[in-house]
């Protein structure tokens, strides 16, 4: 698995994409902070740009990735490998990828701003957690998505369907639902509905840095226990976590049991 | 002549007043005996020890003072010091356990109509009331510690409490663990500066019908419902700092009911909602810094002019919330946003695009407060920007016209 | 040596290979024949472990070789397509094959025949499809392996090339390797190999030696003979 990853990781580290991905981040980053001088504002910016940006290119990568390999998984697939050693090991590498343009990208600026001589340290790391998940959890999926579907224009679509309804279309669904059902208690359900997307969960991960003053303020005694408390954050990490575990267990099975 | 006359008398009574020893082994050895021994005017010198007393009465005009903290052990019975008489003078007491009582409001010190006192570094544990003034004016209250473990509302009380008090001066004092840290009704010319209160389990200052006050340089942290300051004209609140009084009650500063007051220079850090305004008219907040808070500012109806300029916001979940109907002729001009995202082709510092501070999504979280998850969600965005273009909720004229483009400098 | 025992297989309602049993007892090449989606590819593919049988087993030296990858250790295998990772060079792709075969293996004779020298620091997104496909023989043939299985070996070489697959084919089998694949090209499948094997819709039609075939079908050439057996099919 590892010389897979090695090897992916070093042809993505190599390709055009990888490099303009690094370099539109250091471009936006740099931007941000010449143009504001306030590393905090940038950070509230940066998390706007980040939790749809990176779910939409983890997904446009980790699709793409797929599909232009897929000979080439052929040609890994005759030699003396574990098929999981292949799919993992290929994930990884695309999601590693991603997350060092990303790290790169916005820690240069950061640390030539001197981002790490002021508090929003945690507010920073917060952000760049949330950015390595979104990569880990949209490769994931859109991986997954394309080892079910042999046709490329139907795995991307679907892919991109997928983004789309987790970034915009969920959050709106929700938002008209609390509204609907006003009258009646939603603490526990707008909780789990945050929880049952992972798009939402990053966010949250932010929000418990940016905007705990306001979340404290909603009166109900669930919301105050799960973010007054470490609660949340271990609760938002664990589920980002199984966001994780649980399509890259379905990679390893699907791919042991799919045909080539 | 006159003046001869004056400096005579106080030397006739200087050369009077006499310095009474108390401690364990001494002739006095107990406080209330030296209180009843002493002529008006005499010192108590009171050594370290404990002192197991408490119901003691002041009736003449004496100055106790401690070395290294004489201990002045309440027991839990009732009140421990009552002054009812002018000029008096108590310093470097440590007085603890004082009574609890739901009829009686036992302090640990108090004067009742007593005038030209100070109290200074007195320490103050495990209390109900701290220090109580009661019609009493014209006194200093200076670096004093009051430390209180409040648990309950009910059961506790507060830290420096004065009522019907004018022309007090409260400084250099820290406050923590009471019920309200200071507490002002119908307190008049007086000026509070310097003091930190924090933890205290409702609010860190509360003042209501009290006049021509100012409060400066003052520090209020983590009170379990901030600043409330209530139905007072002419006031000054300045160069204080509000932080992170966090709960679904809890202000920064809570504005009811005031009418022209300066409000200047503040921090406002980290509060569920920094500056609450209910019903206040002609206040002016110029130069203070709104930062991290849920909510900035949050006006409810029936203010007017209300005006704030030069103000730093910066990172806020909402810079302002606006419930009530009307704008009136509140305004927001020529501050800094840190929202703001318009340009300055002309170069001259402002914005050339209005700065709208009212988002509708706060207006969503006020109808359905669940909805608070969903912020910063691409979704909202959306729909905060399309309100932004073409505002339909919001109150159109809540501008700001002239916005900064940088930060005001402290 | 390599013995399909019964191999069935289907994707959905398309019945790919039916019941399909064929042993290869002896070293030697041996072509796969038949027109499209008559299921060449997928038998070698279930040979390969990437294609899981519906029923029946594949015993390779004495043993089932399903839902097992150790086995490939032994065997070279050339994937139909020749489509690598762009950003990396020939020779790149060379050391990391090589590094996962973790066995001796010597790429230089190939390099050579083929006259891949001058690309061996090119990167793989630049090159032709008939270098590609160059790069993707000298990858099979590198190792050296009892086994060979080759999807359309010929597909996009030019005729100087295609000599040197005759010639390289000739050499490995003379050092007694198995070679099984699957070709198009007739008569390039008439000059290499010793038995052929024809499959047509999933069932073995015939499988013997060339000159067999040419006598039972009374043809002269393979491509006539085919020709004679698809006829005969449906006749």
């Amino acid at each position: 698995m590892l010389k897979v990853l090695k090897y992916t990781l070093y042809d993505l580290l190599r390709s055009g994409w990888s490099w303009i991905y690094f370099g539109f981040y250091l471009l936006l980053t740099f931007s941000l902070l010449f143009l504001n001088n306030d590393v905090s504002k940038s950070v509230i910016t940066l998390m706007n740009v980040l939790v749809v940006l990176t779910s939409l290119i983890a997904v446009v990568f980790g699709s793409m990735y797929y599909y232009n390999s897929r000979e080439f998984i052929e040609l890994l697939l005759g030699q003396p490998l574990k098929r999981s050693s292949i799919f993992i090991g290929q994930y990884l590498g695309v999601s590693l990828s991603l997350s060092l343009s990303l790290l790169l990208g916005l820690g240069i600026p950061f640390a030539f701003y001197g981002g790490f001589n002021t508090e929003v340290i945690p507010d920073f790391s917060m952000l760049l957690l949330a950015g390595v998940f979104q990569n880990f959890i949209f490769t994931a999926l859109a991986y997954n998505l394309s080892l079910y579907h042999e046709n490329r224009i139907k795995g991307f679509s679907y892919a991109i369907l997928m983004w789309l309804f987790l970034t915009v279309l969920y959050d709106g669904l929700f938002l008209i639902l609390l509204m609907n059902y006003s009258a009646y208690p939603l603490e526990k359900f707008s909780l789990v509905a945050t929880l049952l997307n992972p798009v939402d969960l990053s966010r949250i991960l932010i929000m418990l840095q940016l905007d705990i003053s306001a979340l404290m303020g909603y009166t109900g005694a669930v919301f105050k226990q799960f973010f007054g408390t470490g609660l949340g954050l271990f609760t938002v990490a664990a589920i980002l976590l199984l966001w994780i575990i649980v399509p890259v267990w379905n990679l390893y099975r699907k791919g042991n049991n799919k045909d080539f | 002549m006159r003046l001869f006359f004056v400096i005579l008398c106080v030397f006739f009574q200087q050369s009077y007043a006499q310095t009474l020893q108390v401690c364990k082994g001494c002739t006095l050895s107990s406080i209330a005996e030296a209180i009843q021994k002493a002529k008006p005017g005499d010192t108590l010198r009171i050594e370290p020890g404990v002192y197991k007393e408490n119901s003691l009465i002041i009736d003449k005009k004496l100055t106790l003072i401690g070395r290294d903290y004489p201990v002045i052990d309440g027991e839990f019975k009732g009140e421990v010091i009552t002054v009812q008489a002018d000029s008096v003078t108590l310093d470097g007491l440590f007085i603890k356990n004082v009574g609890t009582s739901y009829t009686a409001d036992f302090a640990a010190i108090r004067f009742r109509r007593s005038r030209f006192f100070i109290v200074q570094n007195v320490r103050l544990e495990t209390l109900f009331f701290g220090i109580y003034l009661e019609k009493s004016s014209d006194g200093i209250l200076r670096n004093n510690r009051i430390e209180g473990e409040a648990k309950a509302e009910y059961n506790s009380g507060n830290g420096i409490h004065a009522w019907e008090s004018d022309r007090l001066q409260v400084y250099g004092n820290e406050i923590t663990g009471t019920r309200d840290g200071i507490y002002f009704e119908f307190v008049d010319d007086s000026r509070v500066w310097d003091n930190r209160s924090w933890k205290n389990l409702r609010y860190g200052l509360h003042f209501m019908f009290s006049n021509h006050d100012s409060y400066t340089h003052n520090r209020f942290e983590n009170n379990g419902a901030g600043v409330a300051v209530m139905f007072s004209k002419n006031i000054e609140i300045r160069e204080n700092l509000f932080k992170e009084n966090w709960g679904p009650a809890a202000y920064g500063l809570l504005l009811k009911e005031i009418n022209d007051a300066e409000i200047h220079q503040n921090r406002f850090i980290g509060n569920t909602t920094g500056l609450h305004i209910e019903g206040c008219n002609r206040i002016q907040y110029t130069q203070n810094l709104f930062e991290s808070n849920g909510w900035a500012v949050k006006m409810m109806g029936a203010s007017f002019t209300n005006v704030f300029t030069r103000n730093n916001f910066i990172a806020n979940t909402f810079d302002i919330s606006f419930s009530g109907g009307r704008i009136n002729d509140n305004t927001f001009n020529s501050n800094y946003w840190s929202e703001y995202t318009g340009y300055d082709l002309d170069r001259d510092g402002v914005g050339d695009v209005p700065f709208r501070p009212v988002k509708l999504f706060s207006y969503i979280v006020n109808k359905t407060p669940e909805s608070i998850m969903l912020m910063r969600s691409f979704f909202v965005d959306l729909v905060n920007f399309s309100e932004k273009v073409s505002p339909v909720f919001t109150p159109d004229n809540l501008v700001d016209e002239t916005p900064n483009m940088t930060k005001f400098k402290p | 040596m390599i013995s399909f025992q019964n191999i069935s297989k289907s994707f959905g309602k398309l019945q790919v290979l039916q019941r399909v049993n064929l042993n290869i007892e002896t070293p030697g090449i041996y072509a796969i024949l038949g027109p499209n989606g008559s299921g060449k590819t997928t038998l070698i593919k279930s040979f390969m472990g990437m294609v899981h049988p519906d029923a029946g087993d594949i015993i390779w030296q004495g043993k089932s070789v399903l839902k097992h990858w150790q086995y490939r250790e032994n065997i070279s295998y050339l994937p139909q397509i020749a489509n690598f990772p762009k950003n990396v060079s020939v020779g790149e792709l060379i050391q990391f094959i090589k590094n996962l075969r973790q066995k001796p293996s010597d790429e230089t004779p190939f390099v050579s025949q083929f006259q891949l020298a001058p690309f061996l620091h090119k990167k793989l997104g630049n090159l032709s499809g008939g270098t590609k496909q160059k790069v993707n023989l000298l990858l099979a043939f590198m190792t050296d392996n009892p086994v060979v299985v080759l999807d359309e070996p010929t597909s996009g070489l030019d005729p100087a090339a295609m000599q040197v697959l005759k010639h390289i084919l000739k050499s490995e089998k003379e050092k007694g390797k198995t070679i099984l694949m699957t070709s198009h090209v007739m008569d390039f499948v008439e000059e290499i190999s010793d038995e052929v094997v024809y499959l047509l819709e999933g069932k073995i039609h015939f499988c013997g030696t060339v000159d067999a075939l040419k006598n039972q079908t009374q043809t002269q050439t393979i491509e006539m003979a085919i020709a004679q057996l698809i006829i005969k099919e449906h006749a």
